[in-house]
């Protein structure tokens, strides 16, 4: 006797902030096993974009924090690298070290968080890995403190640099936590990655073709876990990337296993900048300029950065007034989601939330 | 063999078992907090703030709300307008700093508290007579000569307007007629000439 199936819709979402951002999926079933899926976005948009045109340069740093909320340093760094190019200001390099310095430990905090989840969304072994990774991110956090007062909306970077020189207490600290990361790592890594259960579920599961994945324009981890060694710190060096030494990790296969390894082996990779510019960093100013205000003349720039995400960028037009005319952020969350139904289809409802989680994206950059 | 590292994992976890914990109890205890933490409870000096209403030109949101008197003022002499309202709408601010970087006479500085839970909404606005009231502990955020100083927000003494500028704001006419009032001595005027720091520009 066969039974007679019909294919079933199943909303998914939207959930919490607190998971991915307020995300819908739209999943149809045959079974257990996706026919087809869709992306259902636009919950978390607040104009970011629209904002930024009403703003000085200086106040739409205060936007970028907001953007992606896992790593709002890189975010930082972005916008204030391309006012700089619009602008033409040179940067002095203590400004330019502190910088990398905090994007750094930003993509140490981001990437933990996107591997601490992985269990989480494996359904497994409760919230163990996500504490573990919380418990580093907290350290990292009371560093931001440290240096701008603030732990998640930083706004630390400024036009011409940083803010500010970092407290004397904040390099001993900075020490403490550099000494202690990499066993931390291996703990993790020991926990996670090397579980054959975690193997098993995750080996082979939504593999993305390294063609595909530059066809669809993706970046970041998601495009690295193909095997593609794409990183802009090393294509086009921005701030003080050029005189670091560091690996870019590429995956194999481009499955989700994939994808998060390559994410735990960044924070190493990340770890190895920030002791070389702990090294390298000399006393000097850190500011090219304490103006706020600025006029950019007319004209356009666009730097491409490499935030723990992907690509980040910030095209802004200037017409010469304080604001920019317009401001448009290359998010690479968004564009990491678009390959959501070729890695979907084909999977079980189990593998979906892990397929979603390996592209760590971020629905406040997403929908901005 | 298999489960290996399965077993490897499970050693992390018993470490991690039998070690301290690292969370505190929070009403009870508080972690410590960096001095330039940029919190709730702005301090304002009255005698510092000219009424220039920079704060509220840069405040992104536009929550700094700045009515001066110009005939009650004593501007000819580069003093400061007469101030008729100073409010702050805490309930939409989002702590960036940016009205504290803008302040070029050092008036307004960060506070250090982040518990600032009331009824209503219209209780979120501080008002000027709160701002005078309050005791003044002021955050290092984007106050160098603070931290030089080694101000300490959390449980330190309050720190009085004279002592919250840059350069001891020897310029300063309210500062200057103090001086001439408790005689010359003890006074450090070397950078009479100095001009205002920071502030706009560009």
């Amino acid at each position: 006797m066969t039974l007679r199936t019909e294919p079933v819709v199943v909303s998914i979402g939207p959930h919490h902030p607190s998971t991915h951002g307020v995300f819908r999926m739209r999943l149809t079933f045959d079974g257990e096993n996706i026919v087809d899926a869709e992306p259902v976005i636009g919950y978390l948009h607040r104009g970011t974009e629209k904002l930024a045109e009403e703003r000085q340069y200086t106040q739409v740093i205060t936007l970028t924090d907001r953007l992606d909320y896992v790593s709002s340093m890189t975010s930082n760094q972005a916008f204030v690298l391309s006012c700089e190019k619009l602008i033409g200001l040179d940067v002095p390099d203590r400004g330019m070290y502190l910088r990398v310095i905090a994007s750094e430990l930003q993509r140490i905090v981001s990437h933990l968080i996107g591997v601490g989840f992985f269990l989480q969304e494996l359904g497994g072994f409760g919230g163990t890995a996500l504490m573990y990774a919380f418990r580093e991110r907290e350290r990292i956090l009371d560093l931001f403190e440290m240096l701008c007062g603030a732990r998640i909306t930083v706004s630390y970077a400024r036009i011409g640099g940083v803010f500010a020189d970092a407290p004397a207490d904040f390099w001993p600290a900075l020490r403490r936590v550099l000494d202690d990361l990499p066993g931390y790592t291996d703990e993790l890594e020991a926990l996670v990655f090397e579980s054959e259960i975690v193997q098993a579920r995750t080996k082979g599961v939504s593999v993305i073709d390294p063609v595909l994945a530059v066809n669809a324009s993706l970046t970041g981890p998601v495009l690295r876990g193909s095997g593609v060694a794409w990183d802009w710190r090393k294509a086009a060096p921005y701030d003080v990337y050029d005189r670091v030494d560091f690996d870019v990790p590429v995956g194999e296969n481009g499955d989700n296993y994939d994808r998060f390894w390559v994410r735990i082996q960044e924070v190493r990779q990340s770890l190895r900048i920030v002791e070389q510019c702990v090294v390298q960093i000399e006393p000097g100013p850190v500011r090219a300029t304490d103006a706020m205000l600025f006029r950019p003349p007319p004209g356009e720039a666009y730097v491409p950065t490499e935030s723990p995400k992907g690509e980040l960028g910030f095209y802004l037009v200037s017409d010469g007034s304080i604001a920019p005319y317009r401001c448009h952020v290359r998010a690479p969350s968004f564009i990491n989601l678009s390959l959501f139904k070729e890695m979907l289809v084909g999977w079980k409802l189990a593998d979906a939330i892990v397929s979603l989680g390996s592209l760590d994206f971020n629905m406040g950059e997403v929908d901005r | 063999m298999y489960g290996l590292g399965i077993l490897k994992g499970f050693r992390v976890t018993l470490k991690n078992f039998i070690r301290k914990p690292f969370t505190v109890q929070y009403p009870e205890e508080r972690l410590k907090q960096a001095p330039r933490f940029r919190g709730q409870e702005f301090v304002w000096y009255e005698e510092r703030c000219t009424g220039c209403a920079s704060c509220a030109k840069y405040c992104p949101l536009g929550i700094i709300r700045i009515v001066t008197d110009p005939d009650g003022g004593d501007e000819q002499e580069g003093g400061s307008y007469k101030i008729d309202v100073f409010d702050i709408d805490q309930g939409r601010c989002m702590y960036c700093g940016l009205c504290v970087e803008a302040c070029p006479y050092d008036a307004l500085h960060m506070g250090s508290t982040f518990e600032g839970a009331q009824a209503t909404r219209a209780d979120l606005v501080i008002t000027m007579e709160v701002l005078k009231e309050r005791p003044k502990h002021p955050s290092t955020w984007f106050r160098p000569q603070l931290e030089q100083a080694g101000v300490d927000p959390f449980g330190g003494a309050p720190v009085e307007w004279e002592d919250a500028g840059r350069e001891a704001f020897a310029w300063h006419p309210k500062r200057l007629q103090a001086e001439s009032k408790s005689g010359p001595e003890g006074s450090p005027p070397a950078s009479a000439e100095g001009s205002p720091p920071g502030g706009g520009g560009g």
